[in-house]
């Protein structure tokens, strides 16, 4: 059964990029907003809008009940869920199916199964996806711990077995380390996430942050290629590019490939992305994770593709199959995306909400801006610091960092402090053209105060 | 009396988590850079200090509210 009215259980750029692709395939738009959202652009540009409670998201925008109510009240067939917030709640998926509506990915087991890490592991590598070497299980006994470590190999990273967004964890180098920060983890884990599971894994020195776009139908999956994303500052990226050029043609193959199969072996239903780490220097990548939703960074995988995969989401929660075959999936030029953040870079990045006094967008053949903003609007201080995302699309890498620095330099945004000074001085840095950067390469860059050398310059 | 102001807009928070004590008490003694409150602005926690020495009086913002930019947080006398 096609979607016809959709609820859309999400805020700000990620919400407009979803009524506009809903619109075009004739779905009616409801929007959900909380009573801080009321004036976003969402709520304009919807058919139908719905008030789901207060400024804080635990009122709102994380508050199940409030949210499937609406679904209901508002007649909605099917609920999107955007990224952040409940996209990831296999326990908002089941309210959602008990509600009768559709949701908007994979299943609530599914999205379980792959937001477990041990279990997410599991199922990677019986799909033949190369794993970093770590704890079969998880491990709950400090003794169990130093073994298994030992056999891993040092530094091991701990982590948490049921936590996440690299949230809690710790690198040992040693045995003495390892005694030390596991009972921390521990204690942490279970204030954190009720369960004080560890789950332990061979850190890799400076890696390199590579993930793959999947679309699955529940039979049949396919790759959208590869993104490298290793511009990153406490591990949250920063600078995002479609496909990742340190790849030879084998290696980016063999990592699609097993991306697909990944999504194929648990019936993938859905937009997803496959995570891994690379080893510039041995040529091997390793699973990470399995995201189940659609990504901040998916614009990238859609400039080289040409698709819109927030259609091909609707498409397939909606009953249909994948509209394309892999063959049909052709890769042109290369594209980069920016996250422009209300934050000021001089000063530690500290958040900056205000009123956009003045909004002047790029334009130009390759060249988009997913954003919530228009003149007048006062961003609100309750939610995620990102306003917008500044995307461009070139005929090779050089192509698109020359195209990116022009638009970045066109990009107006008054009365803000934004992110667009860090990223314009990025587009210039040597090491940033040359590719020359993993996933522990920025922070150290920014303490170096590149980012004020690079204006004064 | 002095005033302590928001710098930004944001919710803030008297603890620094339900469980705990409020930063400061009627009566407490303040001295420059002690932290009276927290303010969560774009999910980062800003900690609001206090720029001179004195005896606190009182919070004039609630916990876990809503306040604006340059709005009244807490009082000190001294």
């Amino acid at each position: 059964m096609a979607i016809q009215r959709l609820l859309i259980a999400n805020r700000g750029e990620i919400a407009v990029r979803i009524i506009r692709a809903a619109k075009e395939l004739g779905i009616t738009t409801i929007q959900v907003y909380s009573e801080a959202d009321k004036e976003m652009l969402a709520v304009n540009l919807a058919d139908e809008s719905i008030c789901i409670g207060g400024p804080h998201a635990k009122d709102s925008y994380l508050n199940i009940e409030n949210v499937v109510g609406a679904a209901i009240e508002k007649a909605a067939d099917a609920v999107h869920p955007g990224y952040g917030f409940l996209a990831e709640s296999a326990e908002f998926v089941r309210a959602v199916i008990d509600a009768g509506k559709i949701f908007v990915g994979p299943s609530a087991d599914t999205i379980e199964r792959m937001g477990d890490k041990v279990s997410a592991r599991q199922a990677a590598a019986a799909a033949g996806v190369p794993i970093v070497p770590g704890s079969k299980g998880r491990i709950d006994a400090i003794d169990e711990a130093a073994v298994v470590a030992a056999e891993i190999g040092y530094p091991v990273m701990i982590k948490a077995s049921a936590g996440g967004g690299g949230r809690g964890i710790r690198i040992a180098n040693n045995e003495e380390d390892l005694r030390t920060m596991a009972p921390q983890a521990q204690s942490e884990a279970a204030a954190a996430f009720g369960d004080g599971g560890l789950y332990l894994e061979r850190s890799i020195q400076s890696p390199r942050h590579i993930e793959v776009q999947i679309v699955g139908d529940g039979t049949r999956a396919v790759h959208f290629f590869e993104r490298e994303c290793s511009l990153q500052r406490r591990r949250q990226k920063v600078w995002e590019e479609a496909g990742a050029e340190c790849l030879d043609t084998a290696t980016r193959e063999h990592l699609c490939d097993t991306a697909v199969a990944l999504a194929e072996a648990v019936q993938y239903r859905g937009a997803g992305t496959v995570e891994y780490l690379y080893d510039d220097a041995s040529k091997e990548f390793y699973f990470i994770e399995m995201n189940t939703r659609i990504q901040v960074e998916h614009p990238v995988s859609e400039m080289i593709t040409d698709t819109d995969l927030v259609q091909e989401m609707l498409l397939v929660a909606g009953g249909g199959e994948l509209s394309v075959s892999q063959k049909e999936i052709k890769k042109t030029g290369h594209a980069i995306e920016v996250r422009i953040n209300a934050e000021d870079p001089h000063m530690q990045f500290l958040p900056f909400p205000g009123i956009v006094t003045k909004l002047k967008v790029p334009r130009g053949n390759g060249v988009r801006f997913d954003h919530f903003l228009y003149e007048g609007y006062q961003i609100p201080p309750f939610y995620d610091s990102l306003i917008g995302k500044l995307i461009v699309h070139g005929e090779d890498r050089a192509d698109a960092i020359r195209k990116l620095a022009l638009a970045l330099a066109d990009l107006e945004i008054e009365g803000l402090k934004t992110t667009i000074p860090l990223h314009l001085a990025l587009a210039n840095d040597a090491c940033v053209q040359t590719g020359a950067f993993h996933t522990q390469w920025l922070e150290p860059w920014l303490d170096a105060e590149s980012l004020t050398k690079g204006a004064a310059s | 009396m002095t005033t302590i102001l928001s710098p930004l807009p944001g919710t803030f928070y008297i603890r620094v988590n339900p469980e705990s004590e409020p930063f400061k008490k009627a009566g407490d003694a303040v001295s420059v850079g002690d932290t009276i409150g927290l303010v969560e602005v774009m999910k980062t926690f800003i900690e609001i200090k206090a720029e001179v020495d004195g005896t606190f009086v009182e919070y004039s913002a609630k916990d876990t509210e809503p306040v604006t930019a340059g709005q009244n947080l807490a009082e000190l006398e001294g």
